[in-house]
């Protein structure tokens, strides 16, 4: 396992180093040591490697990951996994606003709370939240799971296209244009293998399923007025 | 952008290290406001009665026998400390109004920063660490304190449009956002007969909870008031005499971290303004919830 000390070593040298690494590479196992808060931290990787950072991080941790794991064993600031591709970022404690925000794929767990506007704008990511999260959380979403296995807070999914919004305990209001939707066959299906994948031992019946009610993104003559 | 950051001690030891930890918490900032710093400090000299915190640009000349004058005029004791272009003038609490009076008599120029029992107002503008050094806040102590960089949006960038802002005694307020109803609401306010010095958004908001406490409010209430009066972004962190509260606007867009121990509560825009802090690893990390009044008192 390689160990860096960004506080000694500076963040372009943390961050450069983590993408000269290939698919291929030998050094497949990484620590961050002292990241203080620190802002971008592995941001940008595309290497099947695993990252595992021993403290709090700051802004925009993880953004847009390709392949790489990324376990932060502390709390994340805002926009933690930013346009995510792929791979998988862990946050062990809480994490702060936009999470997950505009994701294409892979795969984030906070096992803390999420703060407000989690998966805001997402567009494939999976996101599984062990605690609660805040307002405006998946506006906009386009595709994509968000997994709640605690409460959502004000205006859930506005204005949503085609994410699964799945919330165990309460959701405080919805969005406009979401609704709750019929738990199917194959969502439980989707449910099981993402809580399975993010340690939570949340059975997938205990969720409710909402998405949008497509009125609001479909051209209507009705209300041709308004546009 | 703009930074904020505050500690209230709950553990007395702790005291002579305030202005230290304070200020290298703000430096710490330093990247989310450039433009001018400002910090309030609550002493604990128990000798101490009652300080009006001045500034004047040009210091030398009208700082020069200020004391005398004013305690003549005044027929009441005072005293000055000098600190770059701020002194502290020591008077008893009862005498404020009074010495006030007199130094807008005797040094029309000269401005007020703060007054009341023990808060203590250091404000200019340059970078953090310029700020605290130029006032030697590092020696400082104190029962709590907060702290502000700005990177302005509202209003000029000049001594009197840095934070903290107070408007009564003992209070100071430091903001980061902008308010979008501050123009009516200054002209609102100064109907009402409230003085209102600058055209900061800020200000207005400082003086908007003055006001509400004159009527009866607490601090708490006037938060809570706050967030059905004032349109705008704002994370608050308000000082008064026995300690700090935070309120964050519904939208809650502008970042916010605290943290608790048994020995300080501290507040912070980022969580690396925290990170020097003894026992941070242990305290209890949160994040503010929007459009909910926090408070800790002594």
């Amino acid at each position: 396992m390689q160990t860096f000390d960004l506080e000694a070593q500076g963040l372009r040298e943390l961050n450069s180093t983590l993408h000269a690494q290939v698919k291929e590479t030998n050094q497949t196992s990484w620590e961050v040591i002292n990241p203080k808060g620190s802002h971008a931290i592995a941001v940008g990787l595309d290497a099947p490697i695993e990252v595992n950072i021993k403290g709090s991080t700051g802004y925009y941790c993880g953004g847009m990951n390709k392949q790489a794991t990324i376990n932060v064993l502390g709390s994340a600031g805002p926009g933690t996994a930013e346009n995510m591709m792929s791979g998988k970022v862990v946050i062990d404690g809480d994490a702060s606003q936009y999470a997950g925000a505009t994701g294409h794929g892979g795969l984030l767990v906070i096992k803390g709370n999420a703060s407000s506007r989690c998966g805001i704008s997402m567009k494939g990511i999976n996101i599984v939240v062990h605690g609660n999260i805040g307002h405006m959380s998946a506006f906009m979403a386009q595709s994509g799971n968000l997994v709640v296995c605690g409460d959502a807070g004000d205006a859930l999914g506005d204005s949503c296209y085609e994410a699964r919004l799945f919330v165990r305990g309460s959701v405080k209001s919805l969005g406009a244009d979401c609704e709750e939707k019929e738990m199917r066959p194959e969502h439980l299906e989707i449910l099981k293998e993402l809580l399975a994948e993010a340690d939570s031992d949340a059975k997938p019946e205990e969720f409710k399923r909402y998405g949008s009610a497509r009125n609001l993104y479909n051209f209507d003559v009705d209300n041709a007025a308004a546009y | 952008m703009c930074g904020i950051v505050g500690l209230f001690l709950k553990d007395k030891s702790l005291e002579p290290e305030l202005g230290m930890m304070l200020s290298d918490m703000l430096v710490t900032m330093t990247d989310r406001g450039p433009d001018s710093a400002g910090i309030a400090i609550y002493g604990n000299d128990e000798k101490s009665s009652g300080k009006i915190t001045i500034q004047s640009d040009n210091p030398d000349e009208n700082f020069k026998n200020l004391d005398k004058e004013i305690s003549t005029i005044t027929g009441t004791p005072v005293s000055l400390k000098i600190k770059s272009t701020h002194a502290v003038l020591d008077v008893e609490t009862s005498s404020i109004p009074a010495v006030r009076k007199a130094l807008k008599e005797v040094r029309p120029s000269v401005r007020i920063m703060s007054a009341g029992d023990t808060i203590e107002i250091y404000k200019e503008v340059g970078l953090p660490k310029d700020v605290a050094a130029r006032f030697d806040v590092s020696k400082m102590s104190g029962t709590h304190g907060i702290g502000h960089t700005r990177m302005a949006t509202e209003s000029a960038v000049t001594t009197m449009g840095a934070h903290p802002f107070s408007t009564g005694n003992d209070q100071c307020l430091v903001h980061n956002g902008s308010l979008s109803n501050h123009n009516s609401l200054r002209r609102k306010l100064r109907r009402e007969g409230v003085h209102i010095e600058t055209e900061n958004d800020t200000e207005v908001g400082a003086a908007y909870l003055t006001y509400k406490m004159q009527q009866g409010s607490t601090l708490g209430e006037a938060l809570e008031s706050s967030l059905d009066d004032l349109d705008g972004f704002f994370t608050f962190l308000v000082g008064t005499k026995d300690g700090f509260g935070v309120v964050r606007d519904p939208i809650a867009c502008k970042p916010a971290v605290m943290a608790e121990t048994d020995q300080y509560v501290a507040f912070g825009s980022e969580y690396r303004a925290l990170v020097n802090l003894p026992g941070i690893e242990e305290a209890r990390v949160w994040e503010p919830e929007p459009a909910t009044v926090y408070f800790w008192t002594h």
